[in-house]
């Protein structure tokens, strides 16, 4: 906050050698390189071998949880966003006080909430503990499911309900005057400009919904997060998984945000 | 279904003296308010000195600081309070140990609202850099023009004028501060989620604690729009309405 100076971008420009290999960042990168060798030397990683492959299926089970769940909520927030703009007032509000609901509180509570509470609920009825769907909702991954999943509707209905009003009307009669039906406005014009506009948003909270993952391992659900907790309990090791466990949510993050990238590139624009 | 729903809530666990859990709740709840306000209050600290040295600080901050905000946004918050509060807590003691003194028992109120103030400051920081560089450029070079310093710009010009485009993500983040308070909850502290579990363990009342858990945090949220709408109304006067 020294001095209120040339702002970094137009330096950049004057720069003419690209931006990596500015001295401070090559220092900064050879202090990074030197952390992470130091990291690689004095910390103990012996047990990586140990628990690889339940590594990996911790993994795979965050990115499968993470898949899955935004799939299903997108839908539904496709819906919730739908009733609050064009739905019948009782249905958009019924979709608002949803929303406002799962927002309103935490997910670790409304996880909580139907694991415990539902749960042992439901544990109290013979016709559902003797039902064939009593393995499934005896295991603690649907509670998890469920909860991530309504959180996501609920974030991404709000958006979807920014994005489908945001949809110039101009569009929509155009598509109308050429005779298209209410689905066909929807299908064809409707939905794809309110996801492209939507897309940017959705890229962030996808990211976000990556992040509230980890809770289902206080439910029980062995994901990659709850992996590296029992490697924490079985070897009394304090940073060296949690720093693998940083490492592997930043590199999800990272093709995270570079497939969204691709997928915003892809949305035609007019040059 | 729906009778055994209604049933199985029995508000009498709720009281405040002893055999209730109410007390246990209220004292949940003060916690709670206590970190997310402190927790905040720091973040914004953070934000404030991270988007100046974005904006204005050297080429060495400013990528230090990209460092920070890309880390703690791409992490979770579950890990980043796990990291810090276990680095934070052992960093002390080394620190206090080289010094000669005895290990100190950190306090949990104090780790929760660094911890989570932290995670905020990374957040609050992008927010802030945006808000300010939304302000027009010839404000800024006015107030310069006047020869004012950089701390009487920045308290001046750029702090109101920046202040109407933070506050909706402002507004944003104090509820997710809110919410992210019943993390700690993990890490053992007792704020509002963990009072709630306890109660419910200790009663066998899960739905009751639970819901009404729920309906106190959407209070707090509920009372929070409400106030940052107000705020909002009061800063943006002057402003022409966002289409």
């Amino acid at each position: 906050m020294t001095e209120f100076s040339t702002t970094p971008e137009i330096l950049v420009l004057k720069n003419s050698r690209p931006s990596w290999l500015m001295p401070h960042r090559i220092i900064l990168a050879l202090i990074f390189l030197l952390l992470v060798g130091v990291a690689a030397v004095y910390l103990r990683w012996d047990w990586i071998p140990q628990y690889r492959d339940q590594l990996l299926a911790g993994i795979g089970r965050t990115v499968a949880l993470l898949v899955t769940t935004s799939a299903v909520g997108l839908i539904f927030a496709i819906a919730l966003g739908l009733a609050q703009v064009t739905g019948p007032r009782s249905l958009g509000l019924l979709a608002r006080g949803f929303c406002g609901i799962i927002r309103g509180t935490p997910l670790l509570l409304q996880l909580w909430l139907l694991y415990y509470g539902v749960g042992s609920l439901l544990a109290q009825y013979p016709e559902i503990r003797s039902s064939t769907l009593w393995p499934l909702l005896r295991q603690a991954w649907p509670y998890g499911f469920l909860a991530l999943t309504m959180s996501f509707a609920a974030y991404e209905g709000e958006v979807m309900r920014g994005a489908f009003a945001g949809v110039p009307r101009g569009e929509l009669e155009a598509a109308k005057a050429y005779g298209m039906g209410r689905w066909k406005v929807f299908r064809r014009i409707w939905l794809p400009r309110a996801f492209h506009r939507a897309l940017p948003t959705l890229a962030g909270d996808f990211v976000a919904q990556m992040k509230s993952t980890p809770l289902v391992a206080t439910i029980t659900v062995v994901d990659v997060y709850g992996v590296i907790s029992k490697v924490r309990q079985a070897t009394y090791l304090t940073y060296e998984p949690l720093f693998l466990l940083a490492v592997v949510y930043a590199v999800l993050t990272g093709i995270i945000v570079a497939g969204f990238k691709f997928l915003e590139g892809r949305v035609p624009v007019k040059t | 279904m729906f009778q055994t729903l209604v049933g199985s809530v029995d508000l009498s666990v709720l009281a405040l003296e002893p055999p209730g859990w109410g007390l246990a709740l209220l004292k949940g709840l003060r916690n709670s308010i206590i970190i997310a306000m402190g927790a905040y209050t720091s973040g914004l600290l953070i934000g404030m000195f991270g988007a100046c040295g974005k904006l204005y600080g050297g080429r060495v901050v400013s990528d230090l600081l990209e460092c920070y905000t890309t880390l703690v946004r791409a992490i979770p918050e579950l890990v980043l309070i796990l990291l810090l509060y276990y680095a934070g807590t052992d960093g002390l003691n080394r620190i206090l140990a080289s010094f000669g003194r005895p290990p100190m028992d950190i306090n949990g109120l104090a780790a929760g609202i660094a911890v989570l103030g932290i995670v905020l400051g990374a957040y609050l920081t992008e927010i802030i850099r945006g808000a300010i560089k939304a302000v027009p450029i010839g404000e800024i070079e006015a107030g310069r023009a006047f020869g004012m310093g950089p701390l009487q710009l920045f308290l001046r010009i750029i702090f109101p004028a920046m202040l109407p485009h933070a506050l909706p993500g402002l507004g944003n983040y104090w509820l997710s501060a809110t919410r992210d308070t019943a993390l700690l909850a993990v890490v053992g502290f007792t704020e509002l989620t963990l009072s709630t579990r306890a109660a419910a363990a200790g009663t066998r009342h899960y739905m009751t604690f639970y819901l009404v858990a729920g309906l106190i945090y959407l209070l707090v949220s509920i009372i929070s729009s409400v106030g940052i709408k107000l705020l909002e109304v009061r800063y943006r006067r002057g402003m022409a309405r966002p289409v």
